[in-house]
């Protein structure tokens, strides 16, 4: 795709900006970025072709894994679709509970993006400050439903654990701490000159781009394209909850940072709300076993943007098919667009912006093939000698340097 | 008359084959079948005309004697639609709709790698999501594709 002559580096396939695989072959004229090449698809889990295996039941927890970070929004996006297959009306306190827990996924998710955020950009006494405030919503999801992640609260027709009017109370009090510290950070984002600095301009996408590219969530609504799942095309209890759909117009880096942290403080408006309105009544209705024919499909608002789920079934116990799109998929093809013509430096934090999650992006197939190449078991020389050799294909190849290196070493 | 009842006008004036395979499911949701010569027309329309400017993803479906492929299609106003195409397995082969939505490129590429459909217009490129030394005649989730058989 690039003139030869080009410098190409490869970053990646193990973890370019977070601790996930994806494949990056930058070609560079200095520090500026001709053209990025991305290479998806080291996370595929074959989770797709899985479930369909499985029953519907199995499906809720395995779906539940398709994300350690939003789990809980993949398992009511999958959970959503089938209830409206089987045409079961969900009780109302079931869909305040869920509408709860997204939103505290929500500030989970956002503060560690934060932390990450800090981090890439060498701030990372903002990666202390708010991964130490994490803490607080992490210890009520764990109070909640058992779990830090992967909280199992779903079922098909409602969800399998109650809040009690202590840890709503409980909830209630971690979201005080939470706000005020939320409001020193929009400080930060909004006055701290180094951010400002550091993150205006960079990884720009324009409205039109956006649109054009069918970018989602925060990176979406950053280039002040109000798209919002919640406020568009409402589920669980979120039609009953006023929220405002943030938005901001500086389209880069920056945008996207204030994005986030003023969406937090729409999450504790929506759980006060939730909570205070929590209606009385069942968790559950009986679901059966069964799924009758038919089909539908489900949005979400993960923390990453859209999630969409499709589910089809065919009167079994087990769904004829699951199609999971996650947020990150949408977002992935508009980072080539944001990097190209920038400087090499400021990779990592355009790629971190975008929160991206490749296990999300890359769940659904991929069992061992016995006439499939890879196919094998080696042994650490033997995978050493191949990443020596992968590298090499690359254009790679330090032959030489270990060469001179040794001898320096015998003399 | 609601959104959805508007949008089945307009697309029923415009391509008078849709009345019977238009339907609205619920509040927010239609579904459209159409044939593979009609496919084109209709998603411009939807795509340009109605604003459906957001394509959700693409989902591909082996039933098992044809492959299908939906089109979800959003509008801001958040209704979604899913256009059905089916095609035949022995020659499952659709035009891109990357000069629609340039973001469908990594869509197709899932349909190409998982279900074998070949996509006319596709720009060259990586695969995804399988490895480069995937066998091209396997397709992991067509129906006859059996996981544990080679596991």
């Amino acid at each position: 795709m690039h003139d030869s002559k080009d410098f190409k580096i490869p970053i990646g396939p193990q973890h370019p900006a977070l601790k996930e695989p994806e494949g990056f072959s930058v070609a560079l004229k200095g520090e500026k970025i001709l053209g990025v090449d991305i290479r998806l698809g080291y996370n595929h889990r074959g989770i797709e072709k899985a479930a369909e295996e499985r029953t519907y039941v199995q499906d809720i927890y395995l779906i539940e894994r398709v994300c350690g970070i939003c789990s809980h929004s993949h398992s009511t996006c999958f959970v959503q679709a089938v209830e409206e297959i089987a045409g079961l009306a969900v009780p109302n306190r079931a869909l305040y509970i869920r509408t709860i827990i997204a939103e505290l996924e929500r500030i989970h998710s956002h503060l560690l993006w934060l932390g990450v955020a800090g981090h890439e950009i060498g701030f990372d006494t903002l990666l202390m400050y708010s991964w130490r405030d994490r803490e607080v919503v992490m210890d009520i999801l764990a109070a909640i439903t058992g779990n830090r992640v992967n909280y199992g609260m779903n079922t098909i027709g409602g969800v399998r654990r109650d809040i009690d009017a202590q840890q709503a109370e409980d909830i209630l009090k971690a979201l005080t701490i939470l706000e005020e510290r939320t409001k020193y950070y929009i400080e930060v984002a909004t006055q701290e000159t180094t951010i400002i600095k550091r993150l205006s301009g960079v990884g720009v996408l324009s409205r039109e781009d956006v649109l054009r590219l069918d970018a989602v969530g925060p990176t979406a609504r950053a280039s002040g394209v109000k798209r919002d799942v919640r406020a568009d095309d409402p589920y669980a209890a979120y039609a009953e909850l006023s929220f405002e759909v943030i938005t901001d117009d500086h389209a880069d880096v920056y945008g996207r940072t204030v994005v986030r942290v003023k969406e937090l403080m729409e999450s504790y408006k929506i759980i006060r709300q939730a909570l205070k309105n929590l209606p009385t009544g069942l968790l559950t209705v009986r679901a059966p076993r069964k799924i009758p024919v038919g089909e539908a499909i489900s949005r979400y608002e993960a923390p990453r943007g859209e999630d969409v789920h499709y589910v089809k079934s065919n009167g079994t116990e087990k769904p004829e098919r699951v199609k999971i799109r996650a947020p990150t998929l949408a977002n992935v093809q508009a980072v080539k667009h944001m990097l190209r013509d920038r400087y090499l430096a400021d990779m990592p934090i355009v790629v971190a912006a975008i929160d991206p999650c490749f296990s999300c992006t890359d769940r659904t197939v991929a069992l061992k093939e016995e006439d499939c190449a890879r196919a094998k078991v080696i042994n650490w020389q033997a995978l050493h000698a191949f990443s020596i050799e992968w590298y090499k294909q690359q254009g790679i190849d330090f032959t030489e340097l270990n060469k001179k290196l040794q001898d320096r070493l015998k003399g | 008359m609601t959104q959805e009842e508007k949008i089945k006008e307009s697309l029923v004036n415009k391509f008078n084959y849709l009345s019977v395979s238009i339907k609205i499911v619920r509040p927010r949701r239609i579904s459209i079948e159409v044939s593979l010569d009609n496919f084109e027309p209709v998603f411009a329309y939807l795509a340009r005309d109605l604003q459906f400017s957001h394509l959700c993803t693409i989902t591909g479906l082996d039933e098992p004697e044809k492959l299908s492929f939906i089109y979800h299609l959003a509008a801001d106003s958040g209704v979604l639609i899913n256009l059905k195409i089916a095609l035949p397995k022995s020659s499952p082969t659709l035009k891109t709709v990357t000069p629609y939505f340039p973001g469908a490129e990594i869509y197709e590429r899932e349909l190409v790698d998982l279900f074998g459909a070949k996509i006319e217009g596709l720009p060259s490129g990586h695969r995804y999501p399988l490895t480069d030394d995937w066998p091209v005649d396997q397709f992991p989730l067509r129906k006859e594709w059996k996981a544990d058989k080679n596991a």
